[in-house]
């Protein structure tokens, strides 16, 4: 048969297409924590946008939105740090019980200090001195218990974005978008304050390349007061102590360093021939990075001009 | 040397080196104090230094434009064409002049005259400065104003930093350019002459 090559090769690449796929899938499918069939009766409704409910009086069966839906694929994801709890871990195990009693919806949420404090092997975090931080910061100076870590963090899928060399515009996006969550979103925001909302772009014109401030600084990095201490900073500030000074970031000796760089900062501190060079790995701040060898290279060049410039009038003045 | 007045500078000449003399000045105190901004002494302050870098680049943009422009369809572009046959002839000539035979009291081997505005090395610093330097750091400045049009990655570089990086060297390069310029300014007919000159427009 003369196509039997042709007709070989066709099932060659359809069977390795087929493996492929297959391989493809397997990797894709991701291993769950031994929790995850426990979990499944709460995320049953709970990872839905909507749940069913019967009412027993009208013999209906109600549908409902649900408040908070927990996203399995962010909760399970592998650097989830909670993965591996079940619901149970943190919340009442009244819960099992469906409806849910009453009681339920006033259950204290647990911080990150119930578990995390004094533990050893969290050590490298400080967690009491974030505690500390936040303590003396403005949300909860003006808001108290009304905020709290998971105000800002979300323990069903939290994951750690500073302490890696990871793309910075990430851990920048990761990080506003934690910010903008209450400020650009007002049913969130009056939640907690009868303020109006705030005009983020209006507050901000003073600042020059406004749009690319914004996609190159984490809205910390000028709203919250560094320690030496802590690799995030969590004391917020008021915003009349909120960085205004250009130099603070735009100088050899850049605030940046100890903000937004300071993981790269500790992890290399070898120099590339660029003065901060670790800011260069994702970004250009003007007067942060100075090239050792330019600048080297400038002032001797700049010398030289003025030395031959200087010998020449002198010959000049003397043979005149 | 010649005592003979020549009508050299006409008059958008003599107003269009001033300006760019001003504004290039400006240009470089503000570039240095941005490049060099700290927090403790600033020669001037960081914020002012922008804003006094944005307006007098925009108005060496124009004014190098309106050069180049006027140049191309004028008389004035004469004196910047340049060929390369006996270049290196001319250039030892004119360099020989300036290191050894004005001490012996020689004259000039290219005199200045209507048809030669500028001696060779003249000619040469000029066209290098206003039509490859001067080009090469506006369009890394017009970059460095709008960073959102600059390519994220360049050569697996951070594009903004390569676009500074180009703006510093040839910002660098134009203002050594402006102090050895002053300098050969003092080498006319007598140590002021030149500067006056493209006041009253008459070299001497």
């Amino acid at each position: 048969m003369k196509n039997q090559p042709i007709i070989g090769i066709f099932l060659a690449i359809y069977v390795f297409t087929g493996f492929m796929c297959f391989a493809q899938e397997a990797a894709d499918t991701l291993e769950l924590p031994a929790s995850a069939l426990e979990n499944e009766s709460c995320l049953h409704c709970h990872g839905e946008a909507k749940f069913d409910m019967y009412n027993s009086d009208s013999s209906m069966v109600l549908k409902k939105h649900m408040y908070k839906v927990i996203d399995r694929d962010l909760f399970y994801n592998p650097l989830s740090v909670h993965r591996e709890f079940s619901c149970t871990d943190c919340h009442s195990s009244e819960f099992k019980e469906f409806p849910h009693p009453l009681e339920g919806r006033f259950e204290t949420p647990l911080v990150c200090m119930d578990c995390h404090e004094g533990d050893d092997a969290f050590a490298k975090f400080n967690f009491e001195g974030i505690a500390q931080e936040y303590g003396a910061s403005i949300h909860h100076t003006e808001l108290g218990d009304e905020f709290n870590c998971w105000s800002c963090h979300n323990p069903h899928g939290y994951i750690l974005h500073a302490r890696s060399d990871d793309n910075i515009k990430d851990i920048i996006t990761y990080n506003n978008n934690v910010c903008l969550s209450c400020h650009s979103n007002v049913d969130k925001f009056e939640l907690l304050t009868d303020r109006e909302l705030i005009d983020i772009i209006g507050n901000h014109q003073w600042l020059p390349n406004q749009k690319v401030h914004f996609e190159n600084v984490r809205c910390i990095d000028c709203h919250s007061k560094t320690s030496d201490t802590t690799l995030v900073a969590h004391q917020i500030q008021p915003k009349d102590k909120a960085v205004k000074n250009c130099v603070e970031c735009h100088s050899q000796n850049s605030h940046l360093m100890a903000s937004l760089y300071k993981f790269q900062t500790i992890e290399a501190r070898s120099k590339i021939g660029f003065m901060n060079a670790v800011i260069l790995n994702e970004s250009y701040v003007i007067g942060a990075n100075r090239n050792v060898f330019l600048n080297r290279a400038s002032i001797i060049i700049f010398i030289l001009t003025l030395l031959g410039i200087a010998v020449h009038a002198i010959i000049r003045m003397v043979i005149k | 040397m010649s005592e003979e007045k020549i009508y050299l500078y006409p008059i958008w000449v003599r107003i269009w080196h001033w300006l760019n003399a001003i504004s290039f000045l400006a240009l470089v105190l503000s570039g240095i104090s941005m490049q060099y901004a700290s927090s403790g002494f600033s020669i001037i302050p960081f914020e002012l230094s922008v804003t006094m870098h944005n307006i007098t680049g925009i108005a060496v943009t124009f004014l190098t434009l309106i050069f180049i422009i006027v140049n191309r369809f004028t008389d004035n572009g004469f004196y910047y064409n340049m060929t390369t046959k006996t270049l290196a002839t001319r250039l030892f000539n004119q360099s020989k002049y300036y290191l050894y035979g004005k001490f012996k009291g020689e004259k000039p081997p290219y005199p200045i005259s209507m048809k030669r505005k500028f001696n060779p090395l003249q000619r040469l610093a000029y066209v290098v400065v206003m039509y490859i330097f001067m080009p090469l750091l506006i369009i890394s400045g017009i970059g460095l104003f709008f960073p959102e049009i600059i390519p994220a990655k360049v050569f697996a570089m951070n594009g903004i930093l390569l676009t500074a990086v180009l703006h510093v060297i040839m910002g660098f390069l134009c203002s050594l350019f402006l102090v050895v310029h002053l300098y050969l300014c003092t080498m006319g007919s007598s140590v002021g002459a030149l500067f006056k000159g493209m006041i009253t427009g008459y070299h001497q």
